[in-house]
């Protein structure tokens, strides 16, 4: 019980992060592979702001602010470019902007694991500790159920919502219906951003420690989540971010935990190979 | 043997609900030049698409020269003999144009050479190379593009690109080739040409071809026969004339 | 018979050249006892390096397939190879250092291209960005499953100080490299340049229309993988010659990177440019070692990030495409030497291009919807053309 809370709390963390794979992947066409190293800077982007307010409050709205900058200027310079260029060229580009996030947060501090700071602890809640639940963990799980929540409404009843969905289904339909493309997929990168400083943030509930390399692991997780959803697929990320988080919990619990990560990837090959749509994708053929 | 180069049986494919084609029976003496034509969407390419292999049928057969070929492989279909021609082009645009007729000649018995022999050069790498590019070069003389074989694909004009891919589809020496649309932007003199070349290889090769288009000029100028289809389904077929004066065939295409 | 034309085309004599040249320098130095050991490391490392970077090319540019579990195959040849030789040194004694060497490497390469094999299999049926994750996932599975073996060490590496193939006074672990390059430069190249070859290229540029020439695409798809893994598996054994213990935490997805970087570097296709770009890499990364320590270091990666970055910008956004054929690397070169090389219609069918970029690399089907996928329609009435296919 307690390892599924567990996993069902680290599942909305990769949710969050799924979910701005599978959004840029369904507007912009495009793995973004630096995604996870978004989380990465968003953490760091808590600890310094924390050193300096020891506000917790200003250090998450710093995070998701900065965040939210850094997906945009990220497409704005690297990816925009690229449009209409051969996906692989992008991609390549994509892993380029990984490594150089990752190579710049090694220069500024360091190689090592940085520990959060002290302010930066839940208080304790007597009815969930008891039980033998983790604050982090409820909290994430709440609050990840919220943002998604948010998310889902947010495109389903707003004009900049069924943009979006119209890019998605038919780039080509949308801009002749008068859609500002351009402006979508911004849009599209400074959600997807926002919600990984807010997995960020609830990254480091978990484990207080930064370090350079913190986003590749959940961020290829992740996009493991989203491609088991059926990448494009809000819904499936949701689905399959939570169901991730559960297996890779209960593995961990097992006799198997050595072969964590092992298990995870084979789930994400076999998946490909069989269902390569996902659980909730649709089926695209190609034109002959 | 009998004188049938293909025919197909209560052929059809339906994607999800669609139906997009449905009993097709269609059936092509040999060296024939037979058409089929039809109003946009209604399902020619589809039946192109399922005689390569590149969709499996869900109903019916069809035979290539009295073998049954239902629901093999693109690959295995071209080798036994049809070939076909793509409505968007799709040439090896990184490659200079006599590679493109020479990856057509891969499969020839004659040029057979396996990787081991190419990896260390044996002799007989150079032998067959040699008479790959010879044999590619006789082909594009038939298609006026000997002069341009070492520029790369993607720089030829819209016209010769067409005339290249036929070329190249004959090179896989295929019994049916089949052509989508070989005149789809062209010129009235550059129709006027294709028209000529098609005619010289039919007779040159002995070669049953098959092919959709939408220049009635050009299919009453070379066609024998014809098949019309409509929503997936044989509206007419017979002697080009004859189908091209039915009453039925001059409302589909023009409406009521 | 006819006349067999034996000339080797210039072009490809120059690759032959260039690794024949660095052995050349190599013993040199070594006769005149000017070769340090740290010099002759960096030798090997060039040498397999080039190897790694020409296995890759294979795949990317000219199978036209980004694989990012390049490290993956080396893992396994280093592993594998690595324990072989371990065992084979106890089997045949510590004077049989050549023969033992070149065993493990077959071993340690045939089982890499096992694993080719393997990482084929999804090739056939994913395209583009799926396929790069699941070699990617690979990756880290060879890792993570090697890393929980006791017989390879676990999480302590394998121990391969026995293997030491240098001594202070004769390193000639080189030697070997370079010339397991030369081979694997000679198969690869003469494939490429033969019919073989064409074919592969044609998956390339347009796998359904190389279906519909009945190219055996699932043949040579594999084809390729094993090739590559081969040789990346070579590498792996070198490697093991060199460094102990060998430890899973080298072939992380970042080692695979780094090789891709020296493909993109060098120009995707081209075998010339990623021998050179091979070389300055690691000729780099073994200056910037000596240099900088620490978390200086990094800097290394963000070097990395920059020419990747900037690198596939260049030669592949729309926007620049008038400014890239004025100053490209390619269009300089043809100015230098005008003429018989620039002019297209004057080249020889051999000297056509194989150093494009390949254009195709079709996604997933999710991107049929794109609008300029494939190719730009010379005239308007084309983009009707594509409306009733289904």
């Amino acid at each position: 019980m307690i390892t599924l809370i567990d996993g069902l709390s680290l599942g909305s963390i990769y949710a969050l992060i799924a979910l701005g794979y599978t959004m840029v992947y369904g507007i912009a066409k495009m793995l973004n592979f630096a995604h996870g190293d978004i989380i990465m800077v968003g953490a760091y982007a808590i600890m310094v702001t924390l050193a300096a307010t020891v506000s917790p409050i200003a250090a998450i709205v710093a995070a998701i602010v900065i965040c939210t900058i850094l997906g945009i200027l990220v497409e704005k310079l690297a990816y925009k470019p690229l449009r209409g260029a051969s996906p692989l060229a992008v991609l390549i580009t994509a892993i380029g902007v990984s490594y150089f996030l990752q190579g710049l947060a090694q220069l500024v501090f360091g190689s090592q694991p940085k520990p959060v700071g002290s302010a930066w602890k839940l208080p304790a809640i007597e009815a969930i500790n008891s039980l033998g639940i983790t604050t982090a963990a409820a909290v994430t799980l709440v609050c990840g159920i919220i943002i998604m929540i948010a998310l889902t409404l947010f495109i389903n009843c707003t004009r900049t919502g069924s943009a979006m969905l119209a890019v998605s289904e038919d780039r080509g339909a949308a801009i002749l219906m008068g859609v500002n493309v351009n402006k979508i997929i911004s849009i599209t990168f400074a959600i997807g951003s926002a919600l990984a400083a807010f997995a960020g943030m609830f990254y480091l509930f978990q484990i207080p420690n930064t370090e350079p390399t913190l986003g590749a692991m959940p961020g290829i997780t992740a996009f493991t989540a989203a491609v088991i959803g059926g990448i494009g697929s809000i819904p499936g990320a949701m689905v399959g971010g939570v169901l991730l988080g559960v297996i890779e919990k209960f593995c961990l619990a097992s006799p198997l935990a050595p072969y964590t990560v092992a298990i995870k990837f084979s789930l994400l090959i076999l998946i490909l190979l069989v269902k390569p749509t996902g659980l909730l994708g649709k089926v695209v053929r190609e034109k002959v | 043997m009998s004188d049938i180069m293909l025919k197909t049986e209560n052929l059809g494919i339906t994607f999800g609900g669609l139906k997009a084609a449905q009993d097709v029976n269609i059936e092509i003496k040999k060296k024939q030049l037979y058409g089929l034509i039809g109003p946009n969407g209604a399902g020619k390419t589809t039946i192109f698409n399922l005689l390569t292999g590149v969709y499996k049928p869900t109903a019916g057969k069809f035979y290539l020269d009295g073998e049954e070929l239902t629901g093999k492989n693109q690959e295995a279909i071209n080798r036994k003999g049809i070939a076909r021609t793509f409505q968007n082009i799709r040439l090896f645009n990184n490659m200079t144009v006599v590679r493109n007729v020479m990856v057509g000649l891969h499969n020839n018995p004659e040029f057979k050479c396996n990787p081991f022999v190419s990896a260390f050069r044996l002799p007989r790498h150079f032998k067959v190379e040699k008479a790959m590019r010879e044999r590619a070069k006789e082909l594009l003389r038939i298609f006026g593009l000997e002069d341009e074989r070492n520029s790369l694909a993607c720089n030829l004009p819209y016209g010769k690109q067409r005339k290249l891919e036929i070329a190249r589809a004959l090179a896989t020496n295929p019994k049916l080739l089949l052509l989508d649309e070989p005149a789809a932007g062209m010129n009235p003199q550059e129709t006027e040409e294709l028209m000529d070349t098609i005619r010289f290889i039919n007779k040159e090769f002995d070669l049953t071809i098959l092919l959709i288009e939408h220049d009635m000029k050009l299919v009453g100028g070379i066609c024998e026969e014809l098949t019309v289809l409509n929503f997936g389904k044989v509206l007419a077929e017979g002697e080009t004339k004859e189908v091209l004066n039915n009453p039925e065939v001059i409302k589909a295409y023009i409406g009521d | 018979m006819g006349k067999i034309n034996i000339k080797i085309k210039p072009k490809h004599l120059v690759n032959y050249s260039i690794v024949l040249v660095m052995l050349l320098i190599g013993v040199v130095m070594l006769e005149t006892g000017n070769l340090r050991p740290s010099i002759a490391q960096l030798f090997t490392q060039i040498g397999y390096s080039i190897i790694l970077a020409v296995s890759l090319n294979f795949v990317v540019g000219f199978l036209g397939e980004l694989s990012l579990g390049h490290a993956g195959f080396m893992c396994v040849g280093a592993y594998i190879g690595g324990l072989s030789a371990v065992m084979l040194k106890q089997a045949l004694g510590a004077s049989a250092k050549l023969p033992v060497l070149v065993i493990a490497m077959l071993i340690g390469g045939l089982s890499a291209a096992v694993f080719g094999f393997v990482i084929g299999l999804p090739s056939l049926r994913l395209k583009g960005d799926y396929l790069a994750i699941v070699t990617l996932a690979f990756g880290e599975i060879v890792r993570n499953v090697f890393m929980n073996q006791k017989i390879f060490g676990g999480a302590r590496g394998l121990t391969t100080g026995s293997l030491t193939y240098d001594t202070r006074r004769a390193p000639t672990l080189f030697i070997v490299t370079f010339i397991v390059a030369l081979v694997m430069l000679i198969i690869i190249q003469n494939i490429v340049r033969s019919k073989h070859g064409r074919a592969i290229t044609a998956i390339r540029d347009n796998e359904i229309a190389a279906k519909a020439m009945g190219i055996n695409v699932t043949f040579y798809k594999l084809f390729v993988f094993i090739v590559a893994a081969f040789f990346a598996g070579c590498a792996g054994v070198i490697y093991a010659h060199t460094t102990t213990p060998v430890l899973y935490t080298f072939f992380s997805y970042n080692y695979s990177i780094e090789i891709l970087v020296m493909v993109v570097l060098g120009g995707m296709g081209s075998i010339t440019g990623s021998i050179f770009s091979a070389m300055f890499i690691t000729i780099v990364n073994f200056m910037l070692q000596s240099q900088l320590s620490g978390d200086l270091a990094s800097l290394r990666n963000l070097i990395y990030a920059v020419i990747l970055i900037v690198v596939v910008v260049f030669s592949n956004a729309p926007a620049l495409k008038s400014f890239r054929e004025k100053y490209s690397l390619g269009a300089l070169f043809a100015k230098l030497f005008r003429g018989k090389l620039s002019d297209p219609a004057k080249r020889k069918d051999d000297e056509a291009k194989w150093d494009r970029v390949p254009t195709k690399i079709k996604m997933d089907a999710l991107l049929s919807t794109d609008l300029n996928v494939d190719y730009t329609p010379a005239r308007p009435e084309d983009l009707n053309g594509g409306k009733e296919g289904k």
